[in-house]
């Protein structure tokens, strides 16, 4: 993937990448190397020396059933989550690239909720899904206690999955209808001429030939589900983590041991953790554009 | 069409129009309940036909959650965080691709790895280096001289503190890089062969044809610096430097309180409108970029 470099110059492009590789030492690497160092040692917080506590602090993180509750809940979360973007995304992305007249304005709506920041729209939805007022009002005042996400945290679990998919699943059509558009032509038509309806096609022909797609998108949604900018934030402003910890993600955890609880050394050993899950999922992201680039 | 599916073709319109439901349908909610009173909001069941309190409760939600501040603090985030990231971005991509130099391996790396680390995950060391930015410089200092120097600086409370960790991952550099790799090597070849120099070039070519790309990343960098909570929320003590994600707290009817959720829904809908607004003008190049950046 090299360019033959057209330039020689050593102080230009150095002067050039300096701004950024300031910033980047500054706010990257420094607090990455500060993470490694607390989450072995055991820092006052209000000062003082650090002592080396070795791996202390991961036994008393995995001691915490707290802890071992904000994974779950995390897994569900982002799992859920990916899997209600992706279906969403490929249904109406299906749909759409059909291209049947008046279809169009659709592809523009869709991506809309992307725009919205995950703790605005909590907030909104906890009007919309509220158990006393809007949508879910009349249901339950039929069935009652039938939607309480303020007092059952599976509720309330559903109901921050139902933000994240609602603001995600734009994206996932976008990418999945960029993929759809890639499938030759002449292949939909010749399956056409052999008779086979656009619902077969959809099943043999186009969903297996955006398997790359798919599990690109498998893989980002998961990376955002768990570490997102926007899951500390949607959790935060629609449910506050609660109730009974019900929806308390790993990010949402990190902070409030952090910053509520002062506890420096246990948050890191938390961040480091989730560290090795993102480079999991980054590993297999590059694995697999690798092969992405064989297939074409 | 290349055949007549008629089935196929009300099941397709059936699913784009459940999906219009889905996914605009929040958005009808929302502006419906803002237009209110506060009787036909807390009504049941739930009317989706607007109103016309919709700039009354607007206003109240503005007064009531100093938005006029906070507005403004969240413009001069998202720009400065769009115009940094795009300016550093292209001239970083600019000396990986176009140079030959030992520390082009390097440089391509260490703007690489932080792709991995999102904010989220380091924000609580990152949060120790904003509250004290000479922490590096004096334990360099201190370990080549063994002087202790007592110099205080924090970003807490500043646009500086508000932007600058968030333009520090690489996103950008990587879109222009991708773009830059697909130019042809005669460009830069035929620009050399008139007598231009790396500058001229980078301002005569590069970023004119980089156009597309600046306007994917402006998009998708706006929407990233304008939907920021926590980072704002951690930085900020000083409300003079509230950004409105902090004020959507203010908006939220108190368990105790009344709840007027039609100020609420009409608040979060200003909040909601720039980054939505930014979006579905720059549509086309918005999703250029998504799709060039993620593959």
């Amino acid at each position: 993937m090299d360019k033959r470099a057209a330039f020689r110059s050593w102080w230009l492009p150095s002067l050039f990448a300096l701004p950024q590789i300031i910033l980047i030492l500054l706010f990257f690497y420094w607090p990455a190397v500060a993470v490694l160092r607390w989450a072995f040692t055991l820092e006052p917080p209000f000062g003082g020396a650090a002592e080396f506590v070795g791996l202390a602090n991961f036994q008393e993180v995995f001691a915490d059933p707290l802890y071992w509750n904000s994974v779950g809940v995390s897994l569900a979360f982002a799992l859920c989550g990916t899997v209600a973007t992706i279906f969403i995304g490929l249904v109406l992305a299906l749909a759409v690239d059909r291209q049947l007249p008046g279809s169009a304005p659709f592809r523009f709506l869709y991506i809309l909720p992307y725009a919205i920041a995950g703790p605005a729209a909590g907030m909104a939805f906890r009007f919309i899904l509220s158990p006393e007022r809007g949508l879910m009002a009349s249901v339950n005042a039929a069935f009652p206690d039938f939607w309480n996400p303020a007092k059952y945290g599976s509720h309330a679990l559903i109901l921050v999955i139902v933000v994240f998919a609602w603001k995600w699943a734009g994206y996932t059509f976008i990418f999945l209808l960029a993929g759809l558009q890639s499938v030759p032509r002449s292949l939909i038509e010749a399956a056409a001429m052999d008779g086979s309806g656009p619902i077969r096609r959809a099943v043999d022909i186009q969903i297996p030939m955006l398997a790359p797609t798919l599990f690109f998108l498998l893989v980002i949604m998961m990376t955002e589900g768990f570490v997102g900018a926007d899951t500390y934030g949607i959790v935060a402003r629609t449910t506050d983590g609660g109730p009974n910890h019900g929806t308390d993600v790993m990010v949402y955890r990190i902070v409030e041991e952090a910053f509520r609880g002062l506890n420096y050394s246990g948050a890191s050993a938390q961040s480091l953790v989730l560290i090795g899950l993102i480079m999991i999922f980054t590993f297999l992201q590059f694995r697999f554009i690798e092969r992405q680039v064989h297939y074409k | 069409m290349i055949q007549r599916t008629p089935f196929a073709n009300a099941l397709t319109y059936g699913v784009m129009i459940f999906g219009f439901l889905l996914l605009i349908g929040p958005f009808i909610v929302i502006v419906s309940g803002a237009s209110q009173t506060f009787q036909q909001v807390n009504a049941i069941p739930f009317s989706f036909l607007p109103q016309d309190r919709l700039l009354d409760n607007m206003s109240t939600a503005w007064t009531r959650a100093n938005l006029g501040t906070a507005m403004l603090n969240s413009f001069v985030m998202a720009g400065l965080v769009t115009v940094g990231k795009v300016a550093l971005s292209a001239l970083t991509a600019f000396a990986i691709v176009f140079f030959r130099t030992p520390l082009k391996g390097f440089f391509f790396w260490m703007v690489f790895i932080t792709l991995m680390l999102p904010l989220e995950v380091r924000v609580v060391p990152t949060y120790a280096v904003a509250a004290d930015l000479f922490q590096p410089v004096r334990l360099l200092i201190a370990a080549v001289t063994g002087f202790e120097l007592s110099v205080d600086w924090n970003l807490l409370s500043s646009y500086a503190g508000l932007t600058l960790p968030l333009i520090a991952t690489a996103t950008g550099t990587f879109l222009y890089r991708q773009f830059y790799l697909t130019l042809p090597d005669e460009l830069a070849e035929a620009a050399r062969m008139d007598g231009s120099g790396a500058i001229r070039f980078f301002i005569d070519m590069l970023l004119p044809l980089s156009r597309t790309n600046m306007l994917a990343l402006t998009t998708i960098m706006f929407v990233y610096g304008w939907n920021q909570y926590l980072w704002p929320l951690l930085m900020v003590t000083d409300p003079q430097y509230k950004t409105t994600m902090m004020s959507l707290v203010a908006l939220l009817p108190s368990e105790n309180g009344t709840p007027d959720w039609n100020v609420t829904l009409a608040g979060s809908l200003i909040i909601m409108l720039p980054p939505l607004i930014v979006v579905a003008v720059l549509q086309r190049w918005f999703v250029r970029g998504l799709v060039a950046t993620e593959k």
